[in-house]
């Protein structure tokens, strides 16, 4: 047989490629059989994934099949009683709390990590300061931050239970991950950028506004998305903080007036314990929320990774 | 020469000003996180300081009695629930969480892996009251005919927040167990290991730190954890003899209590739960960070 017959040979094998690097069944069951340890690890893998998608599905489906019949026109009125407990006044909360928690965060967070990132010298004393006590804030379990909140602007600053005083408590709480999200958004831009401005003459402050700030913007909204979903499922610190009255705030006195966010309503509901099916309608809306909430980060999460390929 | 070098020195333009100027609102901006940080050790530490100091610190801390209305205020059954809660949900959540990322890392063919990352993400995402009303309307019933009772008991607490910590510590060992160089496990399998061999006898060790610092997060989280617990723990003020015992921890002792109790020795004997709390948090944050500057 010559050289060019063993070629040949090989080409028109019927052996199909797709065998080659590839463990059939059986091969595999050989290998478990030889090595029980490795099968039982396998099965603790599959049974733990299994267990972890398993009590999450029981879960909202848990509270969609008993929240769905739940749920009636009542509970959507514009304004709350006892009889219809609506949770429309908690709803239009909600989103006001977060609009106004963003306003005051995330200028802040974002001009605190353009200082961490564009300014500040590696290694410097404030920049370690400021690490650790954001790492410390972002480890703070909320109870801490409602009682906080509470000495200080409800009690200490006189405020009462209000609609500011909670917004200040959560602007504190969500500033940590604000920052860390835009100090990644911001480390990923490349230096060409700010040599390339610079080059042009542009000055620092508009080369952060103008060049830097745009490209990182996706890495800033997935923090944003982040931190409205804090917003939205938090209730420990705002009871104490924005207290639990069930009506969106007058206009004359809209800062001060007490306010019940969605997650509060739920634990309000679920304290005064006449009100079974309306809580869980409420864990229904808050449950889509969250969901439309991930849904949102997880389509920035992918524009991200688009921008960086 | 030198004239041009002094000409160099940019002029007070008003560019230069804007400069200038935006750099003090970065500096002042980031300054805003240290101050809170000051602002709450200031409130909680001194808002605590004259219950600890009236009730004494060692009747405060190992004082086995919880009883306001009679001058008893002892928060040692409140230390042990929160940590016995917290040891259950590290039962529960961490083999399952490690593994898990293991089966994300390792297992998960991609078309999978696009619904089990969300799904993980989600978990991450739910309210803790939903979560609470979830295990009140489920778990505890559960629990009440398997193991008798009312149902509501640390061990049903710790289940829960052990499912709660799950998403936390799932991510973070994932993402140091995708950071473990390629090479190890291929080099585990070319010495004919098997795949299960190669993955928890190569790359999980290597990827230890890491593993290690997501599982202190999740204790952060667990033991910070307030709702959830407040509503299913039982929060019976007094040491517990059985895992099927309702018992309160320090964080529902703070939000059962706060919205009654009146100025004066009760109010600041929570503020003082607080700051046991939040000395037990600054402990669990100096672990992580120094897990975190050694694997850098």
């Amino acid at each position: 047989m010559t050289n060019e017959n063993v070629a040949k040979a090989v080409i028109t094998e019927p052996a199909p490629e797709k065998y080659i690097n590839k463990v059939t069944m059986k091969q595999k069951l050989l290998r478990y059989k030889r090595s029980p340890l490795s099968l039982i690890l396998m099965i603790l893998v599959m049974l733990s994934a299994l267990f972890a998608v398993g009590i999450l599905l029981f879960l909202i489906g848990f509270i969609l099949v008993k929240g769905i019949p739940a749920l009636s026109l009542e509970q959507f009125e514009w304004k709350y009683t006892a009889d219809n407990v609506s949770m429309t006044p908690a709803i239009i909360n909600t989103v006001l709390m977060v609009l106004l928690t963003l306003v005051l965060a995330v200028p802040i967070g974002i001009f605190s990590a353009i200082y961490l990132v564009e300014y500040a010298k590696r290694g410097s004393r404030l920049v370690k300061l400021v690490r650790i006590t954001t790492e410390t804030l972002s480890g703070i379990p909320s109870i801490v931050y409602g009682l906080f909140g509470f000495l200080m602007f409800v009690i200490g600053f006189g405020w009462g239970y209000s609609l500011i005083s909670g917004v200040i408590t959560l602007a504190i709480m969500v500033l940590p991950t604000v920052i860390r999200t835009t100090e990644e958004a911001l480390l990923a831009v490349p230096d060409s950028y700010r040599e390339g401005s610079f080059g042009l003459g542009a000055s620092k402050t508009r080369t952060v506004f103008k060049v830097i700030l745009p490209s990182a913007i996706p890495g800033i909204m997935s923090g944003v998305v982040l931190s409205i979903g804090r917003i939205v499922g938090e209730s420990a610190a705002l009871i104490f903080t924005a207290g639990t009255y069930a009506a969106i705030p007058s206009a004359d006195n809209f800062l001060f007036s007490s306010t019940r966010t969605l997650a509060v309503h739920m634990y309000a509901l679920y304290n005064e314990g006449l009100y079974t099916q309306q809580a869980y309608a409420t864990a229904v809306i808050l449950l889509v929320l969250t969901a439309c909430i991930n849904l949102l980060s997880s389509f920035i999460e992918r524009k991200i990774a688009k921008n960086h390929s | 020469m030198t004239a041009t070098t002094v000409k160099a020195k940019p002029a007070m333009t008003k560019q230069r000003f804007t400069d200038i100027f935006m750099r003090v609102i970065f500096t002042l901006c980031a300054c805003v996180s240290i101050l809170a940080v000051v602002f709450i050790c200031i409130y909680i530490f001194a808002g605590g300081f004259p219950a600890i100091r009236e009730i004494g610190i060692f009747d405060f801390l190992f004082g086995t009695k919880w009883k306001p209305s009679s001058g008893y205020y002892g928060i040692f059954p409140m230390i042990v629930g929160s940590i016995v809660v917290t040891g259950i949900a590290i039962i529960v959540g961490v083999p399952i969480g490690i593994l898990c990322s293991v089966f994300m890392a390792y297992y998960c063919p991609a078309w999978l892996y696009r619904f089990i990352k969300p799904a993980v993400n989600l978990l991450a995402g739910i309210p803790s009251i939903v979560y609470g009303y979830f295990g009140l309307m489920a778990m505890v019933p559960a629990m009440k005919d398997l193991l008798g009772g009312s149902g509501k008991s640390m061990l049903t607490a710790g289940i829960l927040l052990g499912i709660m910590i799950l998403p936390t510590i799932i991510g973070v060992s994932e993402t140091s167990l995708r950071a473990v160089p390629k090479s190890y496990y291929e080099g585990s399998l070319a010495l004919g290991a098997t795949h299960e061999r190669s993955v928890f006898f190569a790359s999980l060790p290597a990827a230890k730190s890491g593993i290690l610092a997501g599982v202190i997060l999740g204790v952060g989280r667990a033991i910070g954890e307030t709702m959830a617990v407040a509503m299913i723990a039982g929060n019976q003020a007094r040491l517990p003899e059985k895992l099927t015992d309702g018992i309160r921890t320090l964080t529902s002792n703070i939000v059962i209590e706060m919205g009654y109790a009146a100025e004066g020795i009760h109010r600041d004997s929570l503020i003082a739960t607080a700051a046991v709390l939040f000395v037990f948090i600054l402990i669990i944050n100096l672990c992580f960070s120094v897990l975190k500057r050694r694997k850098d």
